[in-house]
């Protein structure tokens, strides 16, 4: 017992004694420190972007949510169905209901050509036509300024990330369809989703702008409960009426993000690995310069009884200790750049505009530090060893 | 040069802490390489845009169609050379996973169009003959294994046949290359003829048209025209030059430049903070030897040229394995299986990299260098 509260005292001393020795090697402890940070504030900011993306997919999902689209079709944009088989689907056993029918609601989805904000460059922005139980579906809608359009009238409302990110989407101003010009009456929030990127209209108005006669896209239904679905989908699937791809709401999302999300994190960790090694260079560097310049003292300590044991553990302690600095102010540049920063890029699947903010987790924070402190580790081990085997006499003759 | 061996031995002295300090250089430009073909995929086809080529899409969106008759109005328009079409298809081959472009276009107009498109000629002619004939990039070829003779079925996600079948067998006759290798050999092309009389719905139309103008410095005045002729009607237009079209779509996809630009400034600032700190701690442990060699008359000037050699011989050997190392793993392809088609090192930014690696030397030498510049001799003999 004795015997290990010495060896804690001995780990303690000696680190303190290499803390303390941190001033006069500020060049060297600063690049290990700041190389560390920047590898973990490029991590963290890389992967935030793919959480906020895959974020503002997941709540777009409710779980009794489900989604319609033609078999085949690999998202809305190429999907087609007629009235006949909106009608056919919205009839669906599992479909809720309340007194104005069955909640489907079956849509349109186009896009139109807008200016980014902060490019000034055209973006292919979403634009839906949707029937009456479309805020019924969807979980989380909310107009937030001015009204809902009037049913039936050549009116829109704009979801909160389009007025963000593209010009001319503000209450009260117009947009220009063709030959049409729709005032913006609303603007709506759905918690962060993907509908926030989107223009709404009513599905009728829409497919007289587009000469889509009377046929729809997909078909989006609220079902009595999760559970519903197989039902529901069975039935859809078995009528030979029909040919269509039932999914439900949170599958369709996850597989509209899978391609971003896919390239966002290869990518990230291949830049974020990479650095990583270069950060762990640059520590052992630090560490061998630490070691070699108190190489008299480590020998020192030595002669008095201290143990290569303790050397090694306390060496590592002041590498893990400088790398978790690191890592924190990383973490921590991260944060107030990336958080919540709004932006929009192209989803592939339906080569449309999607605004999303970047989301700087809790657990990616957890993850940056995790690296820092594995880099601190790598970076501390082998100089501690070096130390721990130094010969004590031909260091002492150093004196 | 005769001081090479000064130099390298200088080096040597501490082969952890250089190989330390080299390894991570290495590591900055193999990043600097994978960012640059990152950004060259991304934004690349703005550059190999032609300067003689407008797109011409609908006026409200990309995803509305064009009558396919526009063509002969767009021939009679001053200043238009010709002009031709593409569609796009949005095939599957065997997993959606497996993104490549696919078009159904008039075969002799888009070689015409695409000089860098470069397909033999009896490979061409085989193509004008049948009429389920398909060509194909080398790398799409190379990728999914197909060869000259090959029937390859396609299943498209928008275009049914007649009989409502949305599986497409292509015959493949050729397969292009690419005149440099910014071009992207990743399409595949089929011909019109047979999509429109095999095409379930949406016949007659096509998805956006391009044209060769005679002067590329007319672009702006062209594109307004055409715009002009279309005006009114149920189809309008846009008409952009191609690096401007591509250009949009590429700051579609985000601030790219910026984001590489950001992420590569941080690399370089902490490669930056370990190199000088390695060229200081080097040049503080031989004040004495410095001092010597200013006693034995060494000038200045060579001490200056001394230590900048050294730190500049450092970064430039570290600088050259790591843009050699990166070119090698770009050249194995795109990581992302598809997504990237123009994923390659350009030349261009190799020889930024080279820049990069010498002024980095003379930046974290320089202070060091000064430093030992300003010894004087005796300071220097009493720390020996």
């Amino acid at each position: 017992m004795a015997g290990l509260i010495n060896w804690f005292s001995q780990i303690a001393s000696i680190t303190k004694f290499g803390l303390m020795s941190i001033p006069q090697r500020r060049g060297a402890v600063a690049a290990t420190v700041i190389g560390i940070a920047g590898v973990v504030a490029v991590l963290v900011g890389v992967l935030s972007i793919a959480a906020g993306f895959k974020q503002a997919m997941s709540v777009s999902g409710s779980p009794d949510g489900a989604i319609v689209l033609r078999s085949g079709a690999d998202s809305e944009m190429v999907s087609g169905l007629g009235r006949e088989e909106t009608r056919v689907i919205a009839d669906a056993p599992g479909v809720a209901r309340n007194d104005q029918g069955p909640l489907a609601s079956a849509e349109l989805f186009v896009i139109i050509n807008l200016p980014k904000r902060t490019t000034g460059t055209d973006a292919n922005v979403p634009l839906r036509g949707v029937e009456l139980a479309a805020l019924q579906v969807r979980d989380h809608m909310k107009i937030i300024r001015g009204r809902m359009f009037d049913w039936g009238r050549d009116e829109v409302i704009v979801g909160d990330g389009a007025a963000q990110e593209f010009a001319g989407l503000e209450v009260g101003s117009k947009i220009k369809v063709g030959r049409y010009e729709w005032p913006v009456v609303g603007m709506f929030s759905a918690n962060g989703g993907a509908a926030e990127s989107e223009i709404w209209s009513d599905a009728k108005v829409l497919q007289a702008a587009y000469n889509r006669g009377d046929s729809f896209q997909s078909v989006s239904v609220r079902l009595n409960s999760p559970a519903a679905f197989e039902a529901f989908k069975d039935s859809l699937t078995s009528n030979p009426q029909l040919s269509v791809k039932v999914s439900r709401q949170s599958d369709y999302y996850a597989e509209q993000s899978e391609v971003i999300t896919r390239l966002i994190t290869t990518l990230g960790f291949l830049i974020a690995f990479l650095m990583a090694v270069g950060a762990v260079f640059g520590a052992l560097n630090t560490m061998y310069s630490a070691v070699a310049a108190r190489s008299r003292e480590i020998a020192t300590l030595r002669a008095l009884g201290f143990g290569g044991g303790a050397v090694v553990v306390s060496l590592m302690l002041e590498s893990l200790l400088l790398a978790l600095v690191g890592g924190v102010i990383g973490g921590g540049l991260a944060y107030l750049a990336f958080n919540n920063f709004h932006t929009s890029t192209m989803n592939w699947q339906s080569f449309s505009q999607i605004t999303f903010a970047f989301r700087v987790t809790p657990e990616l924070l957890a993850r940056g530090v995790v690296w820092a402190a594995v880099i601190g580790l790598i970076g501390g081990l082998f100089p501690a060893i070096r130390a721990a085997r130094l010969p004590i006499a031909a260091a002492l003759r150093e004196l | 040069m005769k001081f090479f061996h000064l130099i390298w031995s200088n080096l040597k002295r501490k082969k952890l802490r250089t190989s330390l300090t080299l390894l991570s250089i290495v590591v900055a430009f193999i990043l600097f390489g994978f960012l640059s073909a990152i950004q060259q995929a991304l934004v690349g086809g703005v550059k190999m845009a032609g300067a003689d080529r407008l797109v011409v899409r609908h006026k409200v969106s990309i995803i509305q169609m064009l009558p396919e008759s526009y063509k002969a109005r767009m021939d009679r328009i001053p200043g238009v050379d010709y002009a031709t079409h593409e569609t796009w298809f949005g095939g599957i081959y065997q997993d959606p996973k497996n993104f490549f472009m696919q078009a159904p276009v008039v075969p002799e107009e888009l070689l015409k169009m695409y000089p860098e498109v470069v397909l033999p000629p009896a490979q061409s002619n085989a193509w004008l003959q049948t009429r389920t004939g398909a060509i194909v990039g080398r790398k799409s070829a190379e990728r999914f294994g197909w060869k000259i003779g090959d029937k390859v079925p396609i299943q498209s996600t928008i275009w049914a046949q007649q009989d409502g079948n949305r599986t497409w067998d292509f015959d493949i006759v050729g397969i292009f290359d690419g005149k440099n290798k910014n071009t992207d050999t990743t399409p595949l092309f089929f011909r019109y003829d047979y999509f429109d009389e095999a095409r379930q719905d949406a016949k007659g139309e096509v998805g956006w048209y391009i044209i060769r103008i005679k002067d590329p410095a007319q672009a702006a005045e062209v594109a307004k025209r055409v715009d002009e002729e279309f005006e009114n009607s149920s189809a309008e237009t846009k008409a952009e030059p191609e690096g401007a079209f591509i250009q949009g779509w590429a700051s579609q996809i985000g601030n790219i430049v910026f984001i590489v630009a950001a992420i590569l400034s941080a690399v370089f600032f902490t490669i930056l903070l370990v190199t000088g700190n390695t060229m200081a701690q080097a040049v503080r442990e031989r004040t004495g030897e410095l001092g010597v060699l200013k006693a034995i008359g060494f000038t200045n000037v060579q001490i200056v040229s001394f230590v900048l050699a050294e730190s500049c011989l450092l970064t430039v050997l570290g600088g050259a394995l790591g843009l050699g190392l990166a070119w090698l793993m770009i050249s194995r392809g795109d990581p992302t299986s598809g997504l990237l088609p123009l994923f390659s090192f350009p030349t261009r930014d190799l020889l930024t990299g080279f820049g990069i690696s010498v002024a980095l030397g003379f930046v974290t030498g320089i202070f060091p260098a000064l430093q030992a510049m300003r010894l004087r001799v005796a300071d220097a003999l009493r720390r020996m």
